[in-house]
């Protein structure tokens, strides 16, 4: 009798391990969903105070990601989420600037900005060259005295 | 360059810099401009909120000049311009359509028993998609969509007697309701 | 009436900071020693003022004084007491008062701390610090009062904003404003040293420990910031390039120029015009952080409440101080000497690259935040400029700065040899691209990103190393230890490789995060696991809880590992009545190689939930790196040169008597 109680309790035990289940994915298709995550990441939520609507609990960001969920389902592709979303919101909707001749110094600005300094670099550093020996100021001798010029 | 004159540069490039932000304190950098003006309108097939049977179309509307104005049961701005709208509809310059974005039957319906109803038919759009084609992004927003069925004018926010006489009137005059 | 009284604190502090903008600095002009002399206590006068009304509106904001505007607006009798000391600076008025305490703070550092410099030299500091507490207070006093009274005082206030009861409130905001006001003091050193023309190398040891002491500030501030909205926001992201975040960077990135270039300055008295101009630029960029923030001329996440009125009035302060600084600089800057020769290749041009690539950088930030305000302006339509467009342009100026990380340290002032430069450093790179590789390999994420990335982690590694070692071997004829070789290296030397160091550690955690971090998104019934790079995670239901001022629904999530428990982790959903939010509370457990992240989605039927979780591996260096720059900074500041103040008194006392 008692063997039986025991066998029941471990069989109980076992059962309930098994009913604990691996969890399902929030998503059905996690390709899907990976791909869900990098666009709604780069559009933006309209009615919120800079935030994308992958983040944003407002109702119409929720309304644009079950749009995007729908699209990614139906089959589209990236490029045509993108122009569904700035047909209707224009570009503004969009974390990404699109290139186009309005934005051609932001995206070439920074590049630009190296190119520029190190040339003033260059131009500066010429003309300390061509400068006279007495325009510079004598070297500090406790500094070149030290093997590591620290 | 002349050696002194480099030194100016970080200031002239400051000044500029200023310029742009006192021209920012008089824009809002949330605002959103619509692409669709001069487009055609989306294509919708509504029921009317007061009449679950009937659908009103696109197509429906061609032909004639028409305002469309997106409200809600739920916003608060929208009972700030609807005395505006019912004066405005007496006036009968042009058939003024309700677009019911994201609101329920029965709190609409009884939204407009209780302030009025200034609309030849209000449009329900209860999942708010015909609002999204539009480019809805708040409410209220009002269009003004021509005869050929291209949108032609977007104001987003309250509509004000300033806006209704500066804005809305000489489109409407310029498109010949 | 402790507010009327902070309130006419204020004005008595205007007073005497009219006095402190005036008279010193007529001192200085005609040598008259009694003028200067008022420097000093008025500074302090000022700072008292400031301070007590600052204690004012504490005591206002702790005592649930509501009849005070501002502290019905953004506090409430529900709310903890610390949190109502925090909220102090939780909105505009206050935060301002929090500013104008830290100036006048700054400002009584000066006048304290500074026995070593010239009279006329502090005068005109000084001075130059009342003129901006001058301005300050204004603002304060004509259109953001934090003393104003409400007619009829509410029964209860409205509530801080959840999201900023945190600890992180109490501590991000004064430590970023002290990095942000701290540029003052550098702007205010060269401001002055233009008007008296003694820009020099002494000028330089004299304003680096004060720029480096802001800079650590700032970084700590910025790092706490980061922090903060990683485990407050729900969703692990760490940095957004929010327009009020570029606000914090920017004067950070030009900071960290600043003190790179005064090394070039002190040392060989080279490129003073443009360390000057880089000290103006670093506060003036504090002085714009703080337009943006509160004009409405951006949209963010963190803007305050915006009002035309105030934006206008700050914009006329930073065109007046900005401009007039820069005019300053135009005018005078020409006459200032080149300094000592030096190479091409040599540790002044390097620094000086190091100068153009910070600089750049950003101007890139400034370029991508301001871009859609310059377009809309225009007229040419409406943009967004976000995350995409900063971490594509970012990284790629990034790289050759690090780069020069490892190699400048080990070049020679006024002329190095580039073939002896790479002899000394081809290991390095070699063991840093290696290390790369396995790395990446070992945790399975081989890709040029990721190795990119820990390359340049390593490669300073590998030359700070390289570095230490020859620092470490025997030189000369005398035989000494190697320990004693090591307590030759000066303290700011050791700084030097311990904020490269932090860099180095920076750079891994972003690295290992963004190419290996796992995201795990389940519905998860009572009972139910989830497996994540080795960690189970059990979800054992939620409970409501209550708590001071929130209602909460509270999750337990269990943590194995290897049949071994890990953690128990605590997610909840709050909802704060007052204020009408829901707010998501993340649950992680912090470790030294993975942060364990776990936050609560949606409730769907049942006992079922969606659970999000995270295993973020090395996510904690992001900040850890941050701490170790800031603790090097610290180290740099308080080398010996800086806390010998006989030493250049008199020679200083000399020069400045000639000029």
């Amino acid at each position: 009798m008692r063997s039986l109680l025991i066998s029941l309790l471990a069989i109980l035990w076992f059962a309930s391990a098994a009913l604990a289940n691996e969890a399902a994915p929030a998503a059905a298709d996690p390709a899907l969903e990976a791909r869900m995550t990098r666009i709604t990441a780069e559009l933006r939520c309209l009615v919120c105070q800079n935030q994308t609507i992958a983040d944003s609990n407002a109702d119409l960001a929720q309304d644009l990601r079950r749009q995007v969920r729908e699209m990614l389902a139906r089959g589209d592709d990236d490029a045509k989420i993108i122009q569904y979303m700035t047909d209707r919101y224009g570009d503004f909707v969009l974390y990404r600037p699109p290139m186009k001749a309005t934005t051609l110094l932001l995206w070439f600005g920074p590049g630009l900005m190296v190119v520029l300094g190190l040339l003033a670099l260059a131009v500066v550093m010429r003309r300390r060259a061509r400068a006279a020996a007495t325009q510079f100021e004598p070297d500090d001798p406790a500094l070149f005295t030290d093997p590591h010029q620290s | 360059m002349s050696r002194s004159l480099r030194y100016i540069l970080p200031l002239l490039a400051f000044l500029v810099l200023a310029g742009f932000l006192a021209r920012g304190l008089n824009l809002d950098p949330r605002e959103v401009p619509s692409p669709l003006i001069g487009k055609p309108a989306p294509g919708f097939a509504l029921t009317r909120l007061d009449d679950a049977a009937q659908t009103i179309r696109r197509e429906d509307m061609l032909g004639k000049v028409w305002v469309l104005n997106v409200w809600a049961s739920w916003c608060v701005a929208c009972r700030e311009e609807h005395p505006m709208l019912v004066e405005f509809a007496k006036r009968k310059l042009v058939p003024l359509y309700g677009l019911n974005y994201k609101d329920k039957r029965p709190e609409g319906l009884g939204w407009l028993q209780q302030f009025g109803n200034p609309y030849s038919a209000s449009l329900f759009d209860e999942d708010g998609r015909v609002g999204i084609d539009f480019g809805v992004y708040g409410v209220p927003e009002t269009f003004i969509i021509d005869k050929q069925g291209l949108i032609r004018l977007k104001h987003i926010g309250p509509l004000t007697p300033d806006v209704i006489r500066e804005r809305i009137e000489p489109m409407l005059k310029k498109l010949d309701a | 009436m402790s507010a009327e009284v902070g309130h006419f604190a204020l004005w008595l502090a205007l007073g005497i900071a009219l006095v402190l903008s005036i008279v010193p600095m007529l001192g200085a002009a005609r040598h008259r020693a009694d003028w200067m002399a008022i420097a000093r206590p008025a500074a302090a006068l000022q700072f008292a003022f400031v301070a007590f009304a600052f204690g004012c509106l504490v005591t206002a904001f702790v005592n649930n004084d509501f009849s005070v505007l501002y502290v019905a607006s953004n506090s409430n009798t529900s709310l903890p007491t610390h949190y109502r000391v925090a909220a102090v600076w939780g909105g505009h008025e206050g935060s301002m008062l929090l500013w104008l305490l830290m100036l006048t703070g700054w400002a009584f550092a000066v006048a304290r701390f500074s026995k070593h410099l010239p009279l006329p030299v502090l005068a005109r500091i000084l001075s130059v610090m009342g003129m901006l507490s001058v301005g300050f207070l204004l603002f304060l006093l004509l259109t953001s009062n934090p003393f104003d009274r409400l007619a009829n005082p509410p029964l209860d206030g409205r509530d801080l904003n959840p999201l900023l009861q945190d600890p992180g409130m109490v501590f991000h905001p004064p430590m970023l404003y002290m990095g942000y006001v701290g540029l003052s003091v550098a702007f205010s050193f060269s401001v002055a040293a233009l008007i008296g023309g003694n820009l020099d190398g002494i000028w330089a040891r004299w304003t680096r420990p004060w720029t480096t002491v802001a800079w650590i500030f700032l970084t700590i501030g910025i790092a706490m910031g980061s922090g903060w909205a990683y485990y407050e926001l729900g969703w692990g992201g760490w940095w957004f390039w929010d327009p009020v975040e570029n606000a914090s960077f920017m004067p950070w990135l030009v900071a960290t120029a600043l003190i790179h270039s005064l090394a070039v300055t002190e040392k060989r008295g080279s490129f003073k015009s443009w360390t000057v101009l880089l000290a103006i630029l670093a506060f003036s960029l504090s002085l714009l952080g703080t337009f943006l923030v509160r004009s409405g001329v951006l949209s963010s996440v963190h803007a305050f409440a915006t009002d035309p009125r105030r934006g206008l009035f700050i914009l006329a302060f930073l065109v007046f101080v900005i401009g007039s600084s820069l005019a300053l600089y135009a005018w005078r800057a020409p006459t200032v000497g080149l300094g000592a020769r030096f190479e091409w290749v040599s540790r002044e041009t390097f620094l000086l690259v190091n100068n153009v690539l910070l600089m750049a950088a950003c101007g890139a930030v400034l370029l991508g935040t301001l871009y859609p305000l310059l377009l809309d302006a225009l007229g040419m339509g409406k943009i967004s400029v976000g995350p995409p467009y900063f971490d594509t342009v970012f990284v790629p100026l990034m790289a050759p700065l690090v780069f020069l990380i490892g190699v400048g340290p080990l070049a020679r002032w006024k002329a190095a040899e580039l073939p002896a430069l790479a002899k000394r450093l081809r290991w390095a790179l070699l063991v840093a691209i290696v290390a790369a590789l396995l790395t990446a390999w070992l945790r399975g994420h081989l890709s040029v990103v990721s190795v990119l990335g820990l390359a340049m982690a390593f490669w300073v590694v590998a030359a700070l190393l390289t570095d230490l070692a020859d620092r470490l071997k025997p030189s000369g004829v005398v035989r000494t230890s190697v320990l004693s070789r090591a307590r030759q290296i000066p303290r700011a030397m050791i700084g030097m490789m311990i904020a490269h160091f932090g860099i180095a550690v920076f750079i891994f955690g972003v690295t290992l995060v963004k190419s290996g971090e796992v995201e795990r998104d389940v519905k998860m019934d009572v009972g139910d696991t989830t497996e994540v790079r080795g960690y189970t995670f059990t979800f054992r239901g939620v409970q409501p809880l209550q708590g001071p001022n929130y209602r909460a629904a509270q999750g337990t999530v269990e943590v194995t590992r290897d049949g071994k428990a890990v953690t128990t982790l605590h997610p909840e959903k709050r909802v704060f009545p007052v204020a009408g939010t829901t707010m998501t509370e993340a649950a992680i457990d912090p470790g030294f190689t993975r942060d364990l992240y776990v936050s609560l989605g949606e409730p769907l039927t049942g006992n079922t939930w969606i659970v999000r979780v995270y295993v973020k591996p090395f996510v904690g260096w992001i900040w850890g790196g941050c701490l170790l720059m800031a603790f090097g900074g610290f180290l740099a500041a308080t080398d010996r040169r800086y806390r010998s103040k006989v030493r250049e008194s008199a020679a200083a006392d000399a020069k400045v008597a000639a000029t």
